[in-house]
């Protein structure tokens, strides 16, 4: 289904005589017209930070994306299929590219490139920081990596390149721009004393005249951290390391207390409630991957066993061999 | 260099004395724990700072950034490095103003260099300049929600002043920052938030610097405004801007009257962020300053906590072999980064991307290198305090082309001596062959952006810039670190103060490290097999007092300015972490070089200053 080479055009479920085999071509109008705009994928020709070097590194010699049809980087908004968010996106630089987005024609993608445009990345908590583009645009393809190497900016791509094949002229859910008119432009955010989403002018307002009545306003419950107790404290610890060199059999039951706690650890990591889905906030599923690849009962994980680890190790070495 | 006598004394003492003879009330010992440097009455601010520059010769000002020691002694402070432009260490002076309406006079007169550091600490720390004839927000959005670097300012996804977070360790639950926050994004909005009232400054203000004195809203029926005055807006996104940088021109038909960058649009809060930091913390952090070099980055800072370290008693100062390793990837990365810069400021003159293809062919030679040894092609995070975290690999295996899967196996010291043998010559010599004598090269490059060398140091400016205006100012050489001292090199300088020369430099600097590099190889060799990192000590104890480190990054003079208040047992995390960063004041003298030039140059004139966002921004 994913390309369209010539021994598919000439295998069709139409015979076509063997003298005009390789002459004549039958294929979907849907498949023609996805094999088209996969092959022409301009890219804008838009930096943000870091990983817009990998970008240019991606289209320079050693890698080369033109090899899929991408190689035409356009700087004009107008002249581009696919924007590559390629780095930290700030409150201040989100406004100029929403609004670029908006200037982009249809059909149009957007590929969130590196950890920063996909979640925030390592600047997350900044307060000048957005935690990832898809907090004001759709995002197709997200691809991780602080900086994302080039061949998983090249793996990205195609894999934007499979959604293209996978839609079809006969789903208007797939090529809305044949629909009804021009899409809604996305909200362009306002630069207040912080940034303000549109779409969010509702609940700030409500918030506001919460905070002026003096109550405290939540949407949704928000979860506890889960308190855990601190490490044993230095002085237990040389304690404990005193005593093995001292007195065997006090050692042995030190170690095993410490098991026993580190069990009702991960017993109490397990209960714990799961972090909650994200709510009525606009956000796709995909956001901050790494957050939701943690799960709570890393809390109590009994302590690192070096030889079992390398026991372990070995065993998968030689299963290998 | 400028047109006073200049003493001919950089001893830091000697001249605190003179200093004190002449200003017997203005002027303090710093004497803190670890602090070192006067205090000077802020009243009397700008006379001494003239008499610090004419008298004593100190005529570079490196840096002058804010500090809030909020509960230590409650007041704002602002420090100053100055240094001579003929070697030799700092002068630290500080001005101290209470927290609330804190004021100091700005010393833009003094070194116009001061410039865009004031504005800085104006939007981020709340100190009000007075006499500073552009005092506006630079990083943030005119409007925006108090000053961030205040100790007491909290951003929206604040949990704990210092990290480790204890919701995160020792346990080790994750939760997302967007699940505590009632808007589900990074945002929080003032009690008194009025949406009837809600106005966009932030595009206005920009505008009200150009000296129109007229507002946008007005320049439609305006009469102050001559008919052919046209503002050109260039930028944030632009294809020649280096990333998302901005400049609002003032045009005479095509002549530029005057030029304003606006930045900020890649300001990620490093400093910020680097408070709640450990010490340790920070390093990767700097790798994400100035992208392209980040060993560079790397070495600043680590040579910075090194200083304050030093004080202690647990401490091991880096192997000689560690040292040879830091200044190998660093003058690699030195030759990663000019390479790039010349290619894009072809880039830049309309030469559209096939030179940059060819200069930024043999980096990825380097960065394979780096990629072997750090784990990663540019955030190497790769020096530790004390050495750096890995010694190089004995072997390279690289995967990394698509075309044909093969595993290229090479011996790390062959592949280097090859690489600083042959390969990065052959790659200098090409564009030097091809693009030196180019007539296309030298009509839209010579005399154009020119900066004499009063003017570069008065705004201090850094690196190739400062050097090919002729002020021969290198710091490896002027304030030695590292095993400088013992290596044979030239600080790399050319007198005309254009573009051309701003390229040929970039040449021979290129030039001069492969020279360096020629003289690691053979130290490589011969510490095979010594330690390259002390006892591993994953939360380093810092002892108390501030320190300066800083090292000539590719883009100029890198400066970490690093506070340690926390005592032995208390939270290591920096008081204060400021990063003086060469992209950032080489903009000071943008608008200066573009004055009288056509609109086409400014690119060009931008590309040859060499920024990168991710440190002018920070
Ligand atoms: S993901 Fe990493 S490399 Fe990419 S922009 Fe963010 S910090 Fe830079």
């Amino acid at each position: 289904m994913s390309e369209l080479d010539l021994r598919e055009l000439n295998n069709t479920e139409f015979p076509i005589p063997a003298d005009m085999q390789g002459n004549v071509a039958i294929t979907s109008l849907s498949k023609l017209y996805n094999w088209s705009r996969r092959s022409s994928l301009w890219p804008m020709l838009f930096g943000l930070a870091c990983c817009a070097i990998e970008m240019i590194a991606t289209a320079a010699a050693r890698y080369d994306f033109s090899r899929f049809g991408m190689e035409v980087m356009r700087a004009s908004p107008r002249q581009s299929d696919l924007m590559i968010v390629s780095g930290t996106v700030t409150k201040k630089m989100v406004v100029p590219i929403v609004r670029l987005y908006n200037q982009m024609p249809e059909p149009k993608y957007v590929l969130a490139m590196g950890a920063c445009a996909s979640g925030g990345g390592p600047f997350k908590e900044g307060y000048n920081v957005v935690s990832g583009i898809d907090k004001y645009l759709p995002v197709d393809v997200y691809v991780p990596g602080c900086p994302p190497t080039p061949q998983a900016l090249i793996y990205g791509m195609i894999a934007l390149q499979k959604k293209i094949d996978g839609q079809s002229l006969a789903n208007m859910d797939d090529v809305p721009w044949y629909g009804v008119g021009p899409a809604e432009p996305a909200p362009v955010p306002i630069l207040g004393p912080d940034i303000i989403d549109p779409r969010q002018m509702d609940l700030i307002r409500r918030q506001a005249e919460m905070a002026a009545a003096g109550k405290t306003f939540a949407i949704r419950n928000l979860p506890e951290p889960i308190k855990v107790e601190k490490a044993a404290p230095k002085a237990a610890a040389a304690k404990a390391a005193v005593a093995a060199t001292d007195d065997p059999a006090k050692a042995e039951r030190l170690r095993k207390r410490e098991e026993a706690l580190a069990r009702k650890r991960a017993a109490q990591g397990q209960n714990a409630p799961a972090a909650e889905p994200a709510g009525e906030a606009p956000t796709p599923a995909q956001a901050a991957p790494v957050a939701e690849a943690a799960p709570a009962e890393q809390g109590g994980k009994p302590k690192f066993d070096k030889e079992a680890m390398m026991a372990k190790i070995r065993a998968k070495k030689a299963n290998k061999g | 260099m400028t047109d006073n006598a200049v003493v001919e004394q950089t001893d830091t003492n000697a001249a605190i004395a003179v200093l004190k003879e002449k200003f017997p009330d203005a002027i303090q010992d710093d004497t803190r724990e670890g602090y070192q440097g006067i205090i000077v009455d802020k009243n009397k601010l700008v006379e001494v700072a003239t008499a610090i520059r004419d008298e004593l010769g100190f005529d570079y000002l490196s840096s002058a950034t804010g500090v809030d020691y909020l509960g230590i002694g409650d007041h704002l402070e602002m420090v100053y490095h100055a240094y001579s432009t003929n070697g030799g260490p700092a002068l630290v002076f500080k001005a101290q103003t209470p927290r609330d309406n804190a004021e100091i006079p700005s010393l833009i007169d003094v070194w116009p260099g001061a410039d865009f550091q004031e504005r800085e600490a104006w939007d981020l720390m709340g100190i009000r300049f007075s006499g500073h004839p552009n005092l506006k927000r630079i990083l943030l959005w005119e409007g925006f929600n108090g000053h961030p670097l205040r100790k007491d300012w909290k951003e929206a996804y604040y949990e704990q002043d210092h990290k480790p977070f204890d919701s995160r360790w020792p346990g080790g639950h994750v939760y997302r920052a967007e699940e505590r926050n009632v808007y589900g994004k990074n945002v929080a909005y003032p009690d008194d938030l009025d949406l009837s009232t809600l106005n966009d400054v932030s595009e206005e203000s920009i505008y009200s610097g150009m000296g129109l004195g007229v507002s946008v809203q007005n320049l439609g029926n305006s009469e102050h405004l001559q008919t052919d005055r046209l503002i050109v807006n260039m930028g944030p996104h632009h294809p020649s801007t280096h990333g998302v940088f901005r400049m609002v021109v003032s045009l005479n038909g095509e002549t530029i009257e005057s030029l304003e960058p606006v930045m900020g649009y890649l300001h990620r809060n490093h400093e910020k962020i680097g408070e709640r930091n450990t010490f340790l913390h920070n390093m990767p952090f700097t790798d994400r300053l100035d992208y392209i070099s980040s060993m560079g980055n790397n070495h600043g800072y680590a040579l910075a906590v090194e200083q304050l370290l030093s004080q202690g008693a647990r401490w091991t100062p880096p192997t000689y072999r560690a040292e040879a390793i830091r200044v190998l990837m660093v003058e690699l990365t030195r030759i990663v980064n000019h390479l790039w810069a010349i290619g894009f400021l072809l880039n830049d003159l309309g030469a559209f991307f096939t030179p940059a293809l060819y200069a930024i062919a043999e980096r990825e030679r380097i960065l394979d290198f780096f990629e072997a040894t750090a784990g990663s092609r540019m955030m190497c995070n790769y020096m530790r305090f004390g050495g750096v975290f890995k010694d190089i690999p004995e072997r390279i295996k690289s995967v990394a082309n698509l075309v044909n899967d093969m595993v290229r196996d090479f011996n790390t010291m062959d592949y280097l001596t090859e690489l600083i043998n042959e390969r990065l010559p052959r790659a200098v010599d090409e564009l030097d062959q091809f693009l030196t004598d180019s007539e296309i090269i030298k009509t839209r490059t010579v005399g154009v952006g020119y900066l004499p060398p009063e003017m570069a140091i008065a705004y201090s400016a850094a690196g190739p810039l400062l050097r090919a205006s002729g002020v021969p100012y290198d710091v490896r050489r002027a304030d030695p670190y590292s095993i400088y001292p013992e290596l044979d090199f030239d600080v790399a300088v050319r007198y005309n103060g254009d573009i051309y020369d701003r390229y040929l430099i970039r040449l021979d600097e290129i030039r001069e490290s492969i020279r360096i590099l020629k003289q690691i190889l053979p130290r490589l060799e011969r510490t095979h097999g010594e330690n390259v990192f002390g006892p591993k000590q994953h939360t380093p104890r810092v002892p108390l007092g501030e320190a300066y480190g800083r090292v000539e990054n590719p883009k100029g003079e890198l400066g970490y300015y690093v506070v340690s208040a926390g005592d032995e047992k208390g939270p290591q995390n920096p008081w204060r972490y400021h990063v003086r960063a060469p992209s950032f004041i080489n903009l000071t003298a943008l608008g200066e070089m573009c004055k009288g030039h056509k609109v086409a140059d400014v690119v060009a004139i931008l590309g040859s200053i060499d920024i990168v966002l991710g440190e002018t921004d920070r």
